[in-house]
């Protein structure tokens, strides 16, 4: 009777959920559509910040599925136990954040109706031509790895699927990074660091979003997370954290070293207005200092609520460091004539007032909104849940008792 | 009839022959001159070339405080309407004003897409959209830009828009479209015709002439012998994108 209770329940929470999700993403198609019959006006971008809160979400969306994989190769590629029952939850996660990514990106297009166009004429100088053929090629080299995984008969492949899956997902965040990197324009970016910070910034972000799934699943399921694999998880996290946050130190002291870009240095870090605050309140204090704090905390660190809430804290740094990157690094006017003070009709010389605007917003959400409704859809029917076997684990020596 | 009389009226007579001469004279001629800059026209079938590479050189110290005519002409020939909305109405080319931090002193040019060797915009486009003519002038295949905006990122000049509006009264020369990025296309209208730039003919009628258009490759054009002869300079010569578009007294 009690069991009946339960899946009735269950049954309704799930169609609740689905239904959450799907009101988001239809949020999401509508301010598409909104964008694109009154052209971007409608939106806070112009002419010199071209790239909006869209991208932020699209980007972090598409970094976060490429370091959601990172459990599945822990798992696969290096042979750790306890990943290895998490590896369906983090393929899944994967293609389910990239597609929400692609979704956000393809609808921010000037014009979206071309994505033919896209996929069928091709600039190989491009690293986006590239990244259409990475980011496409993800969602097949994880179906494949997926496949490995589930079916018995191909599971002696799944560590050949695994490692292709690893290097692809490397090879596509460096792609990622590098659309930026390969910018020369523009102070921001044309750094070769960008490529292996976004590779850091996706294994941590990847694993927050990880926990915080992961968690949910559990406390659904009624289950807890044995501490040995909770303390072995965050402590991944909290190395990934230190990690995007050396990245980040070392971009802008180079930055600060040359000449040439102590001012834009100075308006990111100091007198920008919104995007100072943004990154020492948003990414350093919040999305870094506080996570590293519950992580590692003697008492803190060891329970369940703690870790998630740091994972929840790195998902607010990563929008706050984004939004510091990619528009911030647009809104500074480009130095074409050193050594000058510049003004014309068309803005030059002066830092554009960006505001995100609502259909943009909500496009952005939308893209969250697909990568929801996918993980609940394919968690329910697939059973992904991770089901650690404990007797194994102690055998292999990851858990004590 | 007086004698002085009929001498007017010989003078007169006189005057209407000649007039009617030189008349006739410009209206036999006429069309010889506009054959002679046909000739210099390309055949509509006839392939861009590369032993053209048409530029331009802009002398800043003959460029006018308060003259915005070639960015007039620029937005009237291309049919470009500013609604007033600065940050997003697409300008081709903008007059700039510049004031040295350390010495105070100021002068004004016009910017715009500066027609790169190597386009930095070219590279980044995904689909092949943004593409460089044969002979040098930098375009955008209105047909298959997609509008993702990566050559905005891209372009050291800030000289491309981005269309964000719907468009009404479009030049039949000059197609453009809502969502996809556009910048100066050296009139290649124009230049197709063997005219030069709208914004060059402007400012020429100014009096200024602080706009000289031509092809590098020749070696007898204005242009080639006076970048042979006098200083001239690239905007962010450093990035070495070896440009078309040259600058004086900066």
């Amino acid at each position: 009777m009690q069991v009946e209770v339960f899946h009735r329940l269950e049954e309704r929470f799930f169609y609740g959920l689905a239904l959450a999700g799907g009101l988001i993403v239809g949020l999401g198609l509508l301010a598409a559509h909104y964008m694109e019959t009154h052209g971007h006006i409608v939106t806070g971008m112009d002419n010199q910040v071209v790239w909006g809160t869209p991208h932020i979400f699209a980007i972090f969306l598409i970094v976060a599925a490429s370091g959601v994989l990172n459990v599945a190769s822990i798992g696969s590629v290096f042979g750790k136990t306890v990943y290895k029952t998490r590896a369906p939850l983090s393929g899944l996660l994967s293609i389910a954040m990239l597609a929400g990514g692609l979704m956000v990106l393809m609808l921010d297009l000037g014009r979206p109706d071309r994505l033919i166009v896209a996929m069928t004429y091709y600039n190989f100088k491009s690293i986006f031509t590239w990244n259409v053929f990475l980011y496409t090629g993800l969602f097949a080299v994880v179906a494949v790895y997926l496949w490995t995984l589930m079916e018995r008969r191909m599971n002696r492949y799944s560590k050949v699927a695994g490692f292709t899956a690893f290097v692809w997902r490397l090879v596509l965040t460096t792609g990622t990074g590098s659309i930026f990197g390969f910018l020369v324009a523009r102070q921001a970016y044309a750094s070769a660091v960008l490529a292996p910070m976004f590779i850091v910034m996706s294994f941590g972000w990847g694993l927050a979003v990880f926990c915080i799934v992961q968690s949910a699943m559990f406390s659904w399921n009624k289950m807890e997370l044995h501490p040995d694999i909770l303390k072995r998880m965050k402590n991944l996290l909290g190395i990934f954290i230190a990690g995007t946050a050396y990245f980040v130190a070392v971009y802008h002291l180079t930055n600060l070293y040359f000449a040439k870009q102590i001012d834009f240095t100075r308006f990111i870090l100091v007198d920008g207005g919104i995007y100072p605050l943004l990154f020492w309140v948003g990414y350093v204090l919040i999305g870094t200092a506080i996570p590293l704090f519950l992580i590692y905390h003697p008492k803190l660190g060891k329970s369940c609520p703690a870790v998630i809430w740091a994972s929840v804290l790195v998902l607010f740094g990563a929008f706050a460091l984004l939004y510091v990157l990619i528009i911030g690094g647009q809104a500074f006017p480009l130095d074409i004539f050193p050594g000058k003070e510049v003004s014309s009709s068309f803005l030059d010389g002066q830092v554009a007032p960006y505001a995100p605007s609502a259909p943009e917003i909500l496009l952005g959400l939308g893209g969250i909104g697909v990568a929801f409704l996918i993980t609940t859809i394919g968690v329910r029917v697939l059973h992904f849940l991770p089901q650690d076997d404990f007797v194994q684990l102690q055998g292999a020596g990851n858990i004590t008792d | 009839m007086s004698e002085k009389e009929q001498e007017s009226g010989k003078a007169g007579r006189r005057g209407f022959i000649g007039a009617s001469i030189a008349g006739l004279a410009t209206l036999a001629l006429a069309p010889g001159v506009r054959l002679i800059e046909i000739g210099n026209a390309r055949p509509a079938d006839e392939a861009a070339s590369s032993t053209h590479r048409w530029g331009m050189l802009i002398d800043t110290n003959k460029c006018a405080k308060g003259c915005n005519a070639c960015a007039t002409a620029c937005n009237l020939e291309n049919g470009l309407v500013q609604t007033g909305r600065p940050r997003t109405d697409a300008q081709w080319i903008r007059k700039v004003e510049l004031r040295d931090k350390r010495t105070g002193a100021t002068q004004q040019m016009p910017l715009m897409c500066q027609h790169c060797e190597h386009p930095p915009c070219v590279d980044v486009c995904p689909t092949g959209a943004s593409f460089k003519r044969a002979d040098g002038i930098v375009l955008v295949d209105r047909h298959i830009c997609i509008g993702c905006r990566y050559c905005m990122m891209a372009c050291p000049y800030k000289a491309r828009s981005f269309v964000h509006e719907p468009l009404t009264e479009q030049k039949p020369d000059v197609p453009r479209g809502k969502g996809c990025v556009e910048s100066c296309t050296l009139c290649v209208h124009r230049v197709d015709r063997g005219e030069t730039p709208a914004c060059v003919e402007a400012c020429a009628a100014e009096g200024h002439k602080a706009l000289l258009f031509g092809d590098l490759k020749d070696a007898n054009s204005e242009i080639a012998k006076r970048l042979k002869t006098e200083a001239s300079t690239e905007l962010r010569a450093n990035l070495q994108l070896n440009t078309g578009v040259r600058y004086q007294g900066i």
